[in-house]
């Protein structure tokens, strides 16, 4: 099972708390899920979400307070305080936004603010992409872990690039990597955790799911099927068929 | 028996006249309808079947005979539907929502041009649920409030229906707020509810007559009820500007924000706490819903019976 900043993390599944039909709901979809963590935003523009967070709070699972909605490194360091102060915990989902419509991260402010961050002594888990160079200079900045998209946000839509994804688990093998965005099915979390990947996050999968509780479990399922197979070391793919059975002494020529 | 309601906002209203129309008369302890009341800034849509794309099963079954309860209490509804549309590029999520509600028929586009003559050749679908309805949250309050005694003290059973104020007694109610804008624009003419679809925003127009529009409604975890932010605005105006580019040129005439009252389930509560009545957390629901918790609260009191969104008794 993962260990994420030093804490030992009983499943591979992060869920996140946005977007579900009610809080009833988004506690029976955790319940289901069995996941360990729980990402929580801030909802910096608001406020007054008191009631909202003590109901994430009575989840039971430890939180990962993101910084969703923030477009600059001073916007997302400020941020990271207050969920310091709110939720009472230096752990960080460091996520900037650069792109309205595809909600991509800024890589060059994401690296700011997880410097400044790191130095502060909060753990941080920054939302990114799978490119190696921008991993890199988070890890350099002070980043444990990594969190790579599989696809934009709540687009569904799966490992977008599985080549640069394995290529990334190829380059970090001793570093956390948790995919982060994208996941729509549980297929594509299984096939996350075939490829090596340590852990997935995800909300809107379950979320947005007829029946959240019930995808929620499907997502458990499936990341525990994935770590399996990755642990068990999969046979290798080939291009002809390998009979399983001898054909020696059959006509077969 | 005689009953004070506390709280003059569409659930007090609606359990007062409930009451009195069954005989026990019931006087309402609060202001006359107005900004302070949180269904002042409801949109008035009886939709029961679009709602249960999201909601509980609860939602549409009580809802179904909303819009017959308002009507018999003289308020105007109008009963023309509701159309739901989505950007061509969300197409998918049009079909979902067809999928996850009942009560509707798919329209081609020459079937919504003639349902709606403005909206022609904006959408190639849009799905139609011809027994929805809705009405003027305002009038609808105006019209239950002129009705009912108003008092200042509290004498027989007492009925609590103070919406998120009921906090004080009621500490699993929280509030989900809501920012909206009433618009003018005579160049557009709707005749019903409609829905645009979108990944991140879902929006609604509901025409109020003479031009006027109330756009909603954002859906945020937090309790806080101070004036709309430019975030909510900027999304609200843009999703319309989509729905129709001659909302482009209409007025504003009013940004709005509350907190709506809910329960962790989103459906209302009947609860008993020592002599009280507390009936609450109708959530985005409230002329919806409001009718059907009023009839349950006054079975419970002639009757004594439990109904279905009594909880067990906290005395």
């Amino acid at each position: 099972m993962p260990v994420l900043y030093g804490t030992h993390v009983e499943s591979a599944l992060l869920l996140g708390t946005a977007g579900y039909p009610s809080p009833r709901i988004l506690a029976d979809a955790f319940a289901r899920s069995g996941a360990g963590i729980a990402t929580v935003s801030l909802r910096r523009e608001t406020g007054g979400g008191q009631d909202f967070w003590a109901l994430v709070q009575s989840l039971g699972a430890r939180l990962l307070p993101n910084t969703a909605g923030c477009h600059s490194a001073k916007e997302a360091v400020t941020t990271a305080h207050m969920a310091r102060e709110v939720f009472g915990t230096d752990w960080i989902k460091l996520e900037v936004i650069g792109h309205a419509d595809t909600l991509q991260p800024d890589v060059f402010e994401l690296v700011q603010a997880a410097r400044i961050l790191a130095a502060e002594g909060f753990k941080v888990f920054p939302y990114c992409t799978e490119d190696l160079t921008v991993c890199e200079r988070l890890l350099d900045a002070g980043c444990q872990v990594l969190m790579p998209w599989g696809a934009p946000i709540g687009s569904g839509l799966g490992l977008n690039n599985p080549h640069g994804l394995r290529a990334l688990r190829a380059a970090f093998p001793d570093v956390p990597l948790i995919i982060d965005a994208g996941i729509g099915l549980p297929s594509h979390a299984a096939a996350a955790m075939e490829m090596g990947y340590d852990a997935v996050l995800l909300n809107s999968a379950v979320a947005r799911a007829g029946d959240p509780a019930m995808m929620a479990g499907a997502m458990a399922d499936a990341v525990r099927a994935g770590r399996a197979a990755y642990l068990a070391d999969p046979m290798e793919r080939t291009d002809m068929a390998v009979p399983s059975t001898p054909v020696l002494g059959k006509a077969f020529l | 028996m005689t009953v004070t309601v506390i709280g003059g906002g569409v659930m007090g209203l609606c359990v007062a006249t409930e009451l009195t129309r069954r005989g026990i008369p019931a006087a309402i302890r609060d202001r006359a309808p107005g900004p302070h009341a949180c269904s002042w800034w409801a949109g008035g849509m009886l939709a029961p079947h679009c709602e249960g794309e999201s909601a509980d099963a609860a939602v549409t079954r009580h809802g179904l005979a909303s819009a017959d309860w308002w009507l018999a209490q003289g308020v105007p509804v109008a009963r023309n539907g509701t159309l739901v549309v989505s950007a061509a590029r969300d197409a998918a999520s049009l079909d979902r929502f067809a999928r996850r509600s009942t009560g509707h028929r798919m329209l081609d586009a020459q079937g919504l041009a003639a349902l709606e003559p403005d909206l022609a050749g904006r959408f190639g679908r849009a799905l139609f649920f011809a027994d929805e309805a809705h009405l003027n949250p305002r009038q609808a309050l105006s019209i239950l409030s002129a009705r009912l005694p108003r008092t200042e003290v509290l004498s027989g059973r007492i009925i609590d229906c103070r919406g998120l104020a009921a906090r004080d007694a009621l500490p699993d109610l929280r509030g989900v707020r809501g920012e909206m804008v009433v618009i003018r624009c005579p160049d557009v003419t709707l005749s019903r509810p409609v829905r645009l679809l979108h990944p991140r925003i879902p929006l609604y127009l509901v025409p109020r007559g003479d031009g006027i529009f109330m756009l909603g409604a954002t859906m945020l975890e937090s309790d806080r009820r101070g004036p709309p932010t430019v975030r909510a605005v900027l999304e609200l105006l843009g999703a319309a500007f989509a729905l129709h580019p001659a909302l482009a040129e209409a007025e504003v005439l009013e940004l709005g924000a509350d907190a709506r009252p809910a329960f962790p389930d989103n459906l209302p509560r009947i609860r008993r706490i020592g002599g009280t009545l507390h009936a609450n957390g109708l959530y985005r629901h409230g002329f919806l819903l409001a009718p059907a918790v009023a009839r349950m609260v006054a079975d419970h009191l002639q009757h004594g019976t439990r109904p279905e969104f009594m909880d067990a008794d906290h005395s």
